[in-house]
Parts: structure tokens; C-alpha cells; sequence
């Protein structure tokens, strides 16, 4: 079926079956390859993506539900928040093999534009469904302190 | 851009393209340096703009290579980390083997920085000598005048960038012993705020892993294997993957451990692949399931041992734990763990034009798949070409003696007409459920105790599935029958303990095994480590002190484990336990290196435990990148820590039970506080800290769990008698 995606401010005209997950039309026929691949089952959060501002786990949502929603991946990020959360990622060097950083950084951006200063436990119940292998989980934590901190300013 | 096509123009353009400096060693082992990488091992390129690239010849995985070897350079070279870019160097172990390996390019063992400080430096420093001579020699000036600080060259009156000089030194021999900066002057090696040179495409989505290649044209390959490890395919119907959109087609693999499954994009090849119906054949395939396989290694660890490790007497050591006042004694039990990186395993490989092969991976061993596609593709060595790109992850994972997701996908390439790129994508059920475990393994110790608490004897069985028997590694690992990846960390330990006898019985593979984060330590610092709290405690004496007494005896190895496990107290307030609270520690020496952990929880076993805190001490030597090795140390703990807490892969009649992340469960960040590292001042070599982070964590939760609560020996801690919040 013919679906109409507007993804990254742009409109893009796809061609996919239904029940295909927007991570792999995002991947494969987008060639936008920012949002991983991690589980394929919304258990590890690498393919998190935001629809209408809210990150959802696009291995988990199908092509047919996102036509009329804006979606944005890594690639499109551009906002006060997505800028202070990179920023800070960059600065405490939070990525090891980074391959679950995008989906980190989403739902980060997600925390951060729902409750500007949270707490330690706020951060873990908001992240706790973001794996990551490298268990790069504490300066995930002060990665987000710090991009609060920046949006303080 | 405006094309210059005047004669001066284009004369300036190729002696520019010429002006290329390579530096590194010769086939010889000794310095060399040109304006052509053919004729040596360039570590470092110089282009005719000044600008410096270090070439890596270990995979990024995480574990920091691109910035340590970077940082090498940086030093001695004399210009900034910000001034400095990274490549991936090609396949090709004639030039780029890791020197720990022999003829064999590969990163693992936590050997990237180890095997490569003082080769990366020296390329450093030759490209610097040779840079200053040229300037010397441009300006009439001694060279002995000059330095080079930054990426400019001054002295004598004069400055100018090194661009300047890159031509003229190019046509220079190198120097054959280039001056190594003294450690006192370093100024990049050790700055806590250097930076990874990987942070930002890691950051923004741009940084190219192997599950990202889009080639034009390429399909894509996922394979239907054996639910029983060792089952082949007798027959298959595609019938109802002939009606999914973008499938190609399906057909056995030539060696009939599954059916390959083609389709034009990832999405169909998996769905494609679950309308199959496939008949196998389980006539050599593993049965079992890991219950007989956990009884049988307990009983080889309560039977007379296979192999003797040490020279020490059974008899005579029974005889002495028999008399003794007080006797400890425990089995301990380690089931099969994934490795479960956060990229699953993939690769792409395509025909060239010439006729050969080209694999982009994030190949962790280019030599093993290298040699593997030659065979295969019955091409000459020089014919494969590997593309490294980042790997999401390995922990061991990606470095198989049988090259096996490399050959899946060359076997899958080679029954095609190979005019379209194959990438082979494992999904994360495949993951879990495809072998390569880290082995199932059984200990049991015995130690006497005087009335001192002095140890009289330490008789220690271990039971394992052998990781090197039978594969490329055994010459390099077995020794008189003994696997030592099995019990390194037992007998070889810096701890001077009377009266110890180690034994080890192979028990029979029953699924592929594979070294897995920190390999035979995984175990061994576990066993050794909470044994020893077993006993301090059964001589009455603090853990801390009673470890102190075992590492008396003067040797450089006791020395630093000692100081290591201070450090790990003082910092970690051992013995300061807050109200409701409790402390475990555990030190272990692992890959050249002493890391120390005391771990603090709340709660107990039955309402629930969380980790509230880890500090850690590390002596790895020279710290080239500080905040590199405390982010090693974090993840390695967090790594220990997590598959102690609650993982298992377990076999039911030779299936595996677990598929993904939900029932092969990862930490998460609600699981673990704030990790705190500090690492020992060190003037030794370099060690390792990938893997070493790892060994003391699980050993040290166990061993705060114990402080207040049951003593765990059979891991997952989740599934015997902890509960986790």
C-alpha cells in the first residue's frame, strides 16, 4: 500500500505492506540508518523514534497508524532540548559501542521535554526501558542532569 | 568549485597528491616511512595539508582503540587530539597483527593498547623526527634546535606548520630507534580530559555500523537454523513465504545447518522466513538439556579430577584440609551466558570488479574470516578485501575461531549468481538462541582452616565445557590437556595460599562455547573471590585484612593486587557501612591488570537488593586515556553484574528456552547507582581494561549479599534465592 510519511519535516512516499514496522521502513527504504535495530520486540529501546513528540519504539509501530503524524529520528532532531541532551552526551562521553545511543538520546529528549529537572528516579523510571549492553548507564544519568542544567540557562 | 585546468595548476595539484608521508615499521619489524603504503605498515598518514591520521588496526566496539591509538600518536608526534583523525586499517596481517597474536590481525584479550603502545609511538615519534630533520634542512638550522609542538615546527628563529615539510619528508629514510618521549613529558598520554574521537557520530546518528550498509542492489539473507545446535535440514516448503512481498527465494545452505532466506529488504526476509515449514534432521544434534548438563559438571567437580593444573598433591593437600580445625567447603555452578551485543551479528558481502571479495563487518579477527573467504571463494589471500566498520558491541561475540557468521553469510553469497550484494542479518532471537555461549562450568573448593585462621590447604575442582579444544586457539591455550582459559585465575592468582591443588575435568561441548567478557575469569574470580570471604569469615577476620595476609610475599603481582584492594577500601569506606546497608569486595588480577570493587546494597535477599554503589581501583598501568579506562571499568562492572543478577541460557531437550531481551534479561539503569573509579598511579606498560572491570564485580555483589544474607554459589542469584528491586 502506498503511505505517505511525513518524517524529518519532509513527505515521503512509501510503499509498504501493513503490519510493516515503521523501523524498517525508516532503515530499508529511507536508508535512514540512525534508528537501530536492537530486539525487534519493544524490549530495548534502540529503534525509539518520536511521533507528534512522544517517543515510541518504531519496531513496535506499524506503517498503516503514522500516516498524518510527525515523525522524527535522530537524523531530525532539532530542538533547545535534543541540542542541550547531545551536547551534554558529548561532553561527559557517554557512548561505548553507541549502537543504543540514538534510542537513548530520544527518549532522553522525551524525559527532559516532559519534566525539565527530574530526579535520579524519575531518570531511571523514564530510561529504565532504554538497554544498554555497554552499561554505559551512569553517565546516561549525569548526561541528562547535565543537559538540565544547560536548559537552565 | 571552479576546476583549475591551467599547467601550474595541475603540476601544484599532483606533487600535492604525491606529498603524502607514511610511517610505520617494515616487514622487517623495523621503522620505515614513505609517500607509498605498499612498500610498509603505515600507523600514521600524513597528507601534503598537515593533516594527521592514525590508522587503527584494532575494531571499535567501545572499548576506546580509535581514541587510545589516536592518543599514541597525538603524543609523540606533537599535535592535539582535536588535529588528529582515525581509519580503520585494512585486512592484512603481514602489516597491522596484533603482536600478542603472532601472525594474526585481531583485537581481543584486551590487548589493543598493550600490544600497540610502544608500535604507535614509535610511528609518532619517527614522523616527528623525520618532519624536524626536513625543516633542518629547509632552514640550514640543526635539528637538535627544533621542535614540533601542535602541528607547527619552530626553533632557531623560525615556525611554520608541518604541511610545509610533509614532501621533503617523504623522500627521507626513517629513523631506525625515533626518540621516544620521556613519560614525565607527556602531555596527551594520561589528560582525563581528552575526549573519544567517536562521541560525536555516535551522538547524532551518523556513525556507520555494518548492520547500517545499503549497498545498490544488495538483498538481504537471514537463515533458518537448527532449534537443536547440531541439526541439519532434511527438507523445506516455502509455499507460504512465495505470497510476502520482496521474498526472493529460499534454498539449504551447502552445509545444511539451515535454510537461507532471500528477500529485498530485512522486514520481508524475516517474515518470509517464519511462513517456512522446514523438516530437520536431529540424528547429530545436542539433546540434552542443561540440567543433565549442570548435574554432570557437578559430578565431575565431586570425582577425581581429568587434569592436575599445579604440581601440588592431591593426597597430601586432602590430608592436610582432613586435619585441620576448621573446614569450608562449597559447589558452585555457572550456567551458559549470550553475549547478546546491542547490534546483532550481520554482514555484507559483495563481488568487486576485479574479480574478488568484499566483506564490510565489524570484523573483531580479520584474519580468521579473511582466511575463511579465501577458502571459500577459492580466491587468493589478496583477492579479499574487509571493510571494518563499527561493531555495536562484541564482548567476545564477534571473534569465533570458526568465523561463523562470516562464512554463514560467504556460504549464503556463494549458491547465488553473485551479481547483487548479500547482507546477512541475525535477528535477536537468533542471537540468544544461536550458541557460542560462554561455557556452562562447575567449581568445588575445599579449604582447611588452623586455629589461627591460616589457611592449611585449598583443594579446588573445576568442571568446563573447554572453549580453545578443538579450534585454531589450542596450540596457544591448552597445555599438557589443561585448557587454561578454564582456570586461569585459579592457581595463577597473585595469592600466596598454602597447601592449594587445582583439578580440571573437561565434561563434553553440548552447545558451541566461546570466551565471553573476560573468558575463564568469569568464573574463577568468582569462586576465588567469594571462597575467600568464606574463609575470612570462618577464621574471624575482616575480608579486607585477611586477603592482605595472602599477599605478603614481597612479588611485584602481590604488590599491586594489595595496593589495588587498599584503594578499593579507603575510597569505598570499607567497613562504614550505612544503616540498612552492606558492603562486599572482591579484587582480581585479569589481561595484566588489578581491579578492585567493594559493591554496597540495600535491602536483603528476600524483600530485595538494589546496588546502590560500586567503587572501583584499577591498576592498569600508564593510564593513556583516564577517563577511557574508568568508563571500561563502569561497563565492565555493569556487564558482571547483570548476567550474575539474572541470566541464564538453559536448555530444555537441547532447545534453548530464552529468545530475547525480556526472558534473557539485560541490567537496566534502574538496576545499579553510581560507579565510582579511581585508578592507581602507574610508570608499567600498559594492560588491559576491557575485559578486567568485569571478573571482581559479580564476586563482590555476592559477597555484600552474604554479609547479611545467604551465600550465593549458583548464578543467576535471581533464580537461587535473591530477589532484585
Amino acid at each position: 500500500m502506498a503511505i505517505t510519511l511525513n518524517l524529518n519535516g519532509q513527505t515521503h512516499e512509501v510503499d509498504a505492506e501493513p503490519g510493516t514496522p515503521l523501523l524498517w521502513v525508516i532503515r530499508d527504504e529511507l536508508k535512514l540508518t540512525g534508528t537501530k535495530f536492537g530486539c525487534g520486540v519493544a524490549s530495548c529501546g534502540a529503534c525509539t523514534v518520536q511521533l507528534d513528540g512522544e517517543p515510541v519504539r518504531s519496531c513496535q509501530t506499524f506503517i498503516e497508524d503514522v500516516e498524518g503524524s510527525e515523525i522524527t529520528t535522530i537524523e531530525g532532531v532539532n530542538s533547545a532540548v535534543s541540542a542541550a541532551v547531545q551536547a551534554a552526551w558529548i561532553e561527559l562521553d557517554v557512548v561505548q559501542c553507541g549502537y543504543c545511543q540514538s534510542g537513548q538520546i530520544m527518549s532522553a529528549v522525551g524525559l527532559l521535554s516532559e519534566t525539565p529537572k527530574p530526579s535520579v528516579a524519575e531518570i531511571d523510571d523514564y530510561m529504565n526501558g532504554n538497554a544498554c549492553r555497554c552499561a554505559t548507564y551512569q553517565r546516561i544519568r549525569a548526561a541528562i542532569q547535565r543537559a538540565s542544567e544547560i536548559l537552565e540557562v | 568549485m571552479t576546476m583549475n585546468t591551467s599547467r601550474r595548476g595541475f603540476l601544484k595539484s599532483a606533487a600535492a597528491a604525491a606529498a603524502v608521508l607514511y610511517v610505520g615499521t617494515g616487514v622487517d619489524g623495523a621503522m620505515a616511512a614513505g609517500s607509498e603504503p605498499a612498500q610498509l605498515n603505515p600507523f600514521v598518514r600524513i597528507d601534503a595539508d598537515g593533516t594527521v591520521t592514525a590508522i587503527i588496526k584494532h575494531f571499535e566496539t567501545g572499548q576506546g582503540p580509535a581514541t587510545g591509538l589516536s592518543t599514541l600518536i597525538a603524543e609523540e608526534l606533537g599535535v592535539s587530539m582535536d588535529d588528529i583523525q582515525y581509519e580503520f586499517a585494512p585486512s592484512d596481517a603481514s602489516r597491522y597483527n596484533n603482536l600478542f597474536f603472532g601472525q594474526m590481525q585481531g583485537t581481543g584479550g584486551s590487548t589493543a593498547m598493550a600490544n600497540s603502545f610502544m608500535q604507535y609511538r614509535q610511528a609518532g615519534a619517527a614522523a616527528r623526527d623525520m618532519l624536524i630533520n626536513a625543516a633542518a634542512q629547509a632552514w640550514g638550522v640543526d635539528p637538535q634546535t627544533l621542535r614540533l609542538d601542535n602541528g607547527v615546527i619552530s626553533g632557531a628563529g623560525q615556525s611554520a606548520p608541518i604541511a610545509e615539510f610533509v614532501a621533503a619528508a617523504a623522500q627521507m629514510a626513517a629513523p631506525s630507534e625515533p626518540r621516544l618521549k620521556d613519560p614525565s613529558g607527556f602531555r596527551v598520554i594520561g589528560d582525563a580530559s581528552i575526549r573519544r574521537k567517536d562521541s560525536r557520530p555516535k551522538t547524532n546518528g551518523t556513525a556507520k555500523y555494518a548492520m547500517d550498509v545499503h549497498l545498490p542492489n544488495q538483498i538481504v539473507v537471514v537463515i533458518a537454523r537448527s532449534p537443536r545446535m547440531g541439526g541439519l535440514v532434511a527438507g523445506f516448503d516455502d509455499t507460504q513465504a512465495k505470497g510476502i512481498k520482496g521474498f526472493i527465494r529460499a534454498a539449504v545452505l551447502p552445509n545444511r545447518a539451515g535454510v537461507a532466506v532471500y528477500a529485498e529488504q530485512t522486514w520481508a526476509a524475516f517474515q518470509a522466513r517464519g511462513a517456512l515449514s522446514i523438516e530437520w534432521d536431529f540424528s547429530a544434534a545436542e539433546m540434552r538439556s542443561s540440567d543433565q548438563i549442570r548435574d554432570q559438571l557437578i559430578a565431575a567437580v565431586n570425582a577425581d579430577p581429568e587434569y592436575v593444573v599445579n604440581s601440588a598433591d592431591l593426597p597430601t593437600v586432602a590430608a592436610l584440609i582432613d586435619g585441620s580445625d576448621k573446614i569450608v567447603e562449597h559447589t558452585f555452578y555457572f550456567p551458559l551466558l549470550a553475549h547478546a551485543p546491542m547490534e546483532p551479528l550481520t554482514c555484507t558481502i559483495e563481488a568487486t570488479a576485479d574479480g574478488g571479495i568484499l566483506l564490510h563487518d565489524g570484523c573483531q579477527f580479520p584474519t580468521g574470516p579473511h582466511m575463511a573467504m579465501a577458502q571459500i571463494f577459492d580466491l587468493p589471500m589478496e583477492k579479499i578485501r574487509i571493510n571494518t566498520m563499527f561493531a555495536g558491541g562484541s564482548f567476545g561475540r564477534r571473534a569465533t575461531p570458526s568465523a561463523d557468521y562470516q562464512v554463514e553469510a560467504a556460504l549464503a553469497f556463494v549458491i547465488t549468481d553473485r551479481s547483487r550484494p548479500v547482507k546477512l542479518v541475525w535477528s535477536r532471537e537468533d542471537d540468544i538462541t544461536g550458541g557460542y555461549y560462554r561455557p556452562a562450568v562447575a567449581h568445588r573448593v575445599r579449604v582447611g582452616l588452623d586455629a589461627t585462621g591460616a589457611i592449611t590447604g585449598w583443594d579446588h575442582r573445576v568442571a568446563a565445557q573447554s572453549i580453545m579444544k578443538g579450534t585454531a586457539f589450542e596450540n596457544f591455550s591448552v597445555h599438557d590437556g589443561v585448557d587454561h582459559s578454564s582456570v586461569e585465575g585459579v592457581a595463577d592468582g597473585p595469592y600466596q595460599i598454602p597447601g592449594q591443588f587445582v583439578g580440571l575435568t573437561d565434561v563434553a561441548k553440548a552447545t558451541t562455547v566461546l570466551w565471553w567478557r573476560s573468558v575463564g575469569h568469569t568464573h574463577t574470580a568468582y569462586v576465588m573471590e567469594s571462597m575467600m570471604d568464606v574463609a575470612a569469615k570462618a577464621a574471624g577476620r575482616d575480608p579486607v585484612e585477611f586477603r592482605l595476609a595472602l599477599l605478603e610475599g614481597g612479588d611485584v603481582d602481590q604488590l599491586r593486587t594489595a595496593n589495588t584492594l587498599k584503594l578499593a577500601a579507603q575510597t569505598g569506606n570499607w567497613g562504614q557501612v550505612r544503616e540498612g546497608h552492606s558492603q562486599g569486595i572482591a579484587v582480581h588480577k585479569s589481561f595484566g591488570s588489578y581491579v578492585a570493587e567493594v559493591v554496597e546494597i540495600s535491602g536483603d535477599a528476600e524483600r530485595g537488593i538494589k546496588i546502590e554503589k560500586v567503587t572501583c581501583a584499577v591498576d592498569c598501568g600508564i593510564a593513556v586515556n583516564p577517563d577511557v579506562i574508568k568508563a571500561q571499568m563502569e561497563g565492565g562492572i555493569g556487564y558482571g553484574v547483570g548476567h550474575a543478577m539474572r541470566d541464564a541460557v538453559t536448555l530444555t531437550e537441547g532447545i534453548v528456552d530464552q529468545s530475547n531481551f525480556p526472558d534473557y534479561a539485560p541490567l537496566r539503569i534502574s538496576d545499579i547507582g553510581a560507579i565510582e573509579v579511581h585508578i592507581v598511579p602507574s610508570t608499567e606498560a600498559p594492560t588491559g581494561v576491557g575485559e578486567p572491570g568485569t571478573p571482581p564485580s559479580a564476586p563482590a555483589l555476592a559477597n555484600a549479599i552474604a554479609a547479611s544474607g545467604p551465600r550465593v554459589t549458583h548464578l543467576p542469584m535471581a533464580e537461587n534465592g535473591v530477589e532484585f528491586v
